[in-house]
C-alpha cells in the first residue's frame, strides 16, 4: 500500500514537473512580442517607446537568459507569484485568476458531480427497460457525441434567444453592481444556468450510455446469474451490479477530467462567461505571456489534486486493487 | 420419488433457429440419490441442470412437466420459481469460481442474501460455520473477499452456501473439474458426506469424469446430443451396459482420473450432430457401430429391466 502510493506520488511529482515546463514553454515559443503589444496600446512617441520598451522587457525579466527566466519561473512559483499580466497591466496574474476561478468552479464541480451521480442512476436504470432503452438512450449518444461548443451554441440560441428566458453573456446583468441581494444572486444564478445546462447535457449523456453498458454486463456475469439461482430478488442483484459497474466510471471519470475541464473552457467562451476560459482567451488575444501561464497552471494543479483523489477514492473502493497491493 | 421430469424439451432460441439442446427428457431420482450426469461435450448436461431451477433467455422451454417432491416446479416462470430457489432446489454452477461477487466479503454477501430471502443470518451463522469446518474452510473466509480464496476453497464455500438452506435437490456442475486429483476426491466425498447429513436429500452430480461418479454416485444417466441415452445403476453402466454408446463411451475410457472429453473420444469415430439441425431418428445413428433400419426412427426412452432405462431400437427389440 505504501509502495503503491510512493509510486504513485512519483508519477504525480513528475507528471506536475514536466506540465509546467511545458507549461512555462508555450507562451514563450508562440509568435509576437508582448511588449511591443503592450506599447501598442499606449500611443508614445519613439524615442519614449524605445525607452520603455527596455524598461518593461526588465520589469518582465525577459532580458535575462531564457535558462534563467525558467529557474526564476520556478523560484517565483514557489512563492505563489506569477508575475504580473501584461494585458491588464499592473495587476498580479495571481489576483486577476483569482478573481476568474470562483466561476469555473461554479461551472465545472456542480456539472461534473450532478451529471455523474444521475448519469450512472439513469444508464442503471435505462438498462433493461425497454422503452427508455429505444427512446432516451440514443439522445444520450447523441448528447456525449456532441462537441461542448456545439451544444452551447444550440442552448444559446434555443433558450436564450428564441426563447429568450436565459440570458446569454456575461455572469450577471451589465447594470447591476455586484451585492449581497437577492436580485444580485438571481441574476447570477439566471446566468449561470446555460453554460451550467450544457456542460451537464454532455456529461450526463455519457454517463449515463456508459453505466447502461457496464451494468449489463455486470449482469450477465456469473454472480449475477448465480445470486438468480439462489432466489436472491432483482434489488440485490441490481444493487450489486451497479455497484461493480461504477469501478471503471470512476477510472473513466478521472480519464475525462481533462477533456471536461477543457470543454468547460469552451463553453465559457460561448456564453462569455468570465471564468478561466474566457481569462484565457484574452490573454491569447493579447500575447499575455504570464497570464496564460497562470491560468494553465490553475488548471494542471487542479486536474491533478483532482486525478489524485479519485486514484485515492478508486483503491478504497474496489477490494481487488487494495487486496492486490496488500503484499506489497 | 424426490424428482421427477417427464417430456421436458428446452431449446435455445438463436438467430439461427432453435438449438435442441434437451429434447424429450423423461427421467426420476429416488429419495436419497446421488445421480451422476455423464456424457461428451455439448450433450445439453448444464442445459438439463439450468432447466431446473434458472430457464432464462436465450433458453426457451418448450414443453414438459418436473415436479420435486410431489410439487410442480414452475420452470418456464421465474417469478414464481424464487420460491423454490435455494430452499427447495440449489446448484453448483459450472462457473462457481467466479460464482462469488467480487467486491463483497463474502459473510457479508451472505448476510445481505439470507436477509433478503427472509432468514435470519444472526440464527443460521452457528450451522454455517459448523459447515465450513465440515469442509475444512476457517471461519476466516467470511471476513475475506472472494479473490482471497483458491479455486478449491471457492468450489467449498459454494458448496456449503449453495446447500445452506437444506434443500432437496443440488445440481453439482463441474464442481472437480477445475480441480487437482487429490482435491477432486476431497470434494467428491464432501458431497457424499452432505448427502448423508441429510444436508441435501438428493443430487444430480454433473461431470467429465466417470471416476468421480463410480466412486460416489448410486446411478448414472448418460446423455447423448440432447437427449438421453441410457440410465441405470452405477454399477451396471460401468460394467454392464447395453446402450452401444455407453458402451464405447465406458471402454474408450483411459485410465481413471484421465478425463473422457478432453482427448475427444478418440474411441468413437465420428462427430455429435448439430443441435441446431440434428438428424431425424436416433442421434448416434451415423456413429453407431450397430445401427440399422428402424435406426431412422426416434427410440423412445424405456425402461428394459428394473432402473435400468435405455433408449435403443437394438436393445429393445433383443428383448421384445
Ligand atoms: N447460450 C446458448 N445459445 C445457444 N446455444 C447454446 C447456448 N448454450 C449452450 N448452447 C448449446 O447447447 C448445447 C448443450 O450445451 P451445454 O452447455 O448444456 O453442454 P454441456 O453438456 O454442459 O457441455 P460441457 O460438458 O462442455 O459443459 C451445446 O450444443 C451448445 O452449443
Ligand atoms: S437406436 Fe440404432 S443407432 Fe441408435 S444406438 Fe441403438 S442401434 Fe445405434
Ligand atoms: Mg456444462
Amino acid at each position: 500500500m505504501k509502495r503503491y502510493f510512493g509510486r504513485k506520488t512519483i508519477i504525480y511529482l513528475s507528471t506536475f514537473f514536466l506540465a509546467v515546463t511545458v507549461d512555462w514553454a508555450i507562451p514563450r515559443l508562440m509568435p509576437g512580442d508582448p511588449i511591443m503589444n503592450l506599447l501598442s496600446r499606449v500611443s508614445v512617441r519613439a524615442e519614449a517607446s524605445e525607452a520603455m520598451y527596455g524598461y518593461y522587457t526588465k520589469a518582465f525579466g525577459l532580458d535575462i537568459p531564457v535558462w534563467k527566466q525558467y529557474i526564476n519561473f520556478w523560484i517565483a512559483l514557489f512563492h505563489g507569484d506569477l508575475g504580473t499580466s501584461v494585458y491588464l497591466f499592473p495587476q498580479k496574474v495571481v489576483d486577476v485568476i483569482i478573481m476568474a476561478v470562483p466561476y469555473s468552479i461554479a461551472l465545472l464541480v456542480p456539472a461534473i458531480l450532478l451529471s455523474f451521480y444521475t448519469g450512472n442512476k439513469f444508464g442503471a436504470f435505462a438498462a433493461r427497460t425497454k422503452i427508455l432503452d429505444n427512446t432516451l438512450l440514443p439522445v444520450g449518444y447523441l448528447l456525449t457525441a456532441a462537441p461542448y461548443m456545439w451544444l452551447g451554441i444550440l442552448l444559446a440560441w434555443s433558450l436564450g434567444i428564441v426563447v429568450g428566458i436565459f440570458p446569454t453573456a456575461g455572469a450577471y446583468d451589465f447594470n447591476m453592481a455586484p451585492s449581497f441581494s437577492w436580485p444580485f444572486i438571481f441574476s447570477l444564478i439566471k446566468h449561470w444556468f446555460l453554460p451550467f445546462l450544457s456542460l451537464f447535457l454532455v456529461q450526463f449523456g455519457g454517463w449515463a450510455i456508459g453505466m447502461r453498458n457496464m451494468i449489463i454486463y455486470e449482469l450477465e456475469s456469473d454472480y449475477s446469474h448465480y445470486l438468480e439461482s439462489l432466489g436472491a430478488p432483482r434489488s440485490l442483484i441490481r444493487k450489486y451490479a451497479y455497484r461493480n459497474a461504477l469501478l471503471p466510471q470512476i477510472t473513466g471519470l478521472a480519464l475525462q477530467l481533462g477533456v471536461i475541464v477543457a470543454g468547460s473552457l469552451v463553453t465559457e467562451v460561448v456564453f462569455s462567461y468570465p471564468g478561466l476560459g474566457s481569462l484565457i482567451l484574452s490573454a491569447i488575444q493579447n500575447k499575455d505571456y504570464f497570464l496564460i501561464q497562470g491560468c494553465f497552471l490553475f488548471i494542471i494543479i487542479g486536474v491533478l489534486i483532482a486525478n489524485f483523489f479519485i486514484d485515492i477514492a478508486y483503491v478504497i473502493i474496489d477490494p481487488r486493487t487494495r487486496l492486490g497491493m496488500a503484499g506489497e | 420419488m424426490s424428482l421427477q421430469i417427464k417430456n421436458l424439451v428446452v431449446y435455445y432460441q438463436t438467430l439461427r433457429g432453435y438449438v435442441k439442446a434437451l429434447d424429450d427428457v423423461t427421467f426420476s431420482i429416488s429419495d436419497g440419490e446421488i445421480m451422476g450426469l455423464a456424457g461428451e461435450s455439448g450433450c445439453g448436461k448444464t442445459t438439463l441442470g439450468n432447466s431446473l431451477i434458472r430457464l432464462e433467455p436465450p433458453m426457451k422451454y418448450i414443453k414438459g412437466d418436473v415436479e420435486l417432491d410431489n410439487e410442480k416446479l414452475p420452470v418456464w416462470n421465474s417469478s414464481q420459481m424464487n420460491a423454490f430457489r435455494f430452499k427447495k432446489i440449489s446448484i453448483i454452477p459450472q462457473y462457481a469460481m467466479n460464482a462469488l461477487n467480487p467486491t463483497i466479503k463474502i459473510g457479508k454477501m451472505i448476510s445481505e442474501l439470507l436477509s433478503s430471502r427472509k432468514f435470519n443470518y444472526k440464527k443460521i451463522k452457528p450451522e454455517l460455520e459448523r459447515r465450513l469446518d465440515l469442509v475444512e474452510l476457517t471461519h476466516d473466509v467470511l471476513n475475506m473477499y472472494p479473490i482471497e480464496l483458491s479455486g478449491g476453497m471457492k468450489q467449498r464455500m459454494v458448496l456449503v452456501l449453495s446447500t445452506l438452506l437444506d434443500p432437496s435437490l443440488l445440481i453439482a456442475d463441474e464442481i472437480t473439474s477445475a480441480l487437482d486429483v487429490s482435491t477432486q476426491k476431497a470434494v467428491a466425498e464432501m458431497l457424499v458426506e452432505f448427502r448423508n447429513r441429510k444436508f441435501v436429500k438428493s443430487m444430480i452430480v454433473i461431470t467429465h469424469d466417470i471416476s468421480i461418479l463410480y466412486q460416489i454416485a448410486d446411478s448414472i444417466l448418460v446423455m447423448y446430443a440432447g437427449k438421453l441415452a441410457e440410465k441405470a445403476s452405477t454399477n451396471v453402466i460401468v460394467n454392464t451396459p447395453r446402450h452401444p454408446y455407453t458402451k464405447l463411451l465406458i471402454s474408450s475410457l483411459p485410465k481413471v482420473g484421465v478425463r473422457y472429453t478432453e482427448k475427444k473420444l478418440s474411441g468413437i469415430p465420428g462427430n455429435t450432430p448439430l443441435l441446431l439441425d440434428p438428424p431425424a431418428g436416433c442421434r448416434f445413428r451415423d456413429r453407431c457401430p450397430v445401427a440399422f433400419d428402424r435406426c431412422f426412427e426416434e427410440p423412445p426412452f424405456v425402461e428394459i429391466e428394473k432402473d435400468h432405462y435405455i433408449a435403443c431400437w437394438k436393445e429393445c427389440t433383443e428383448n421384445d
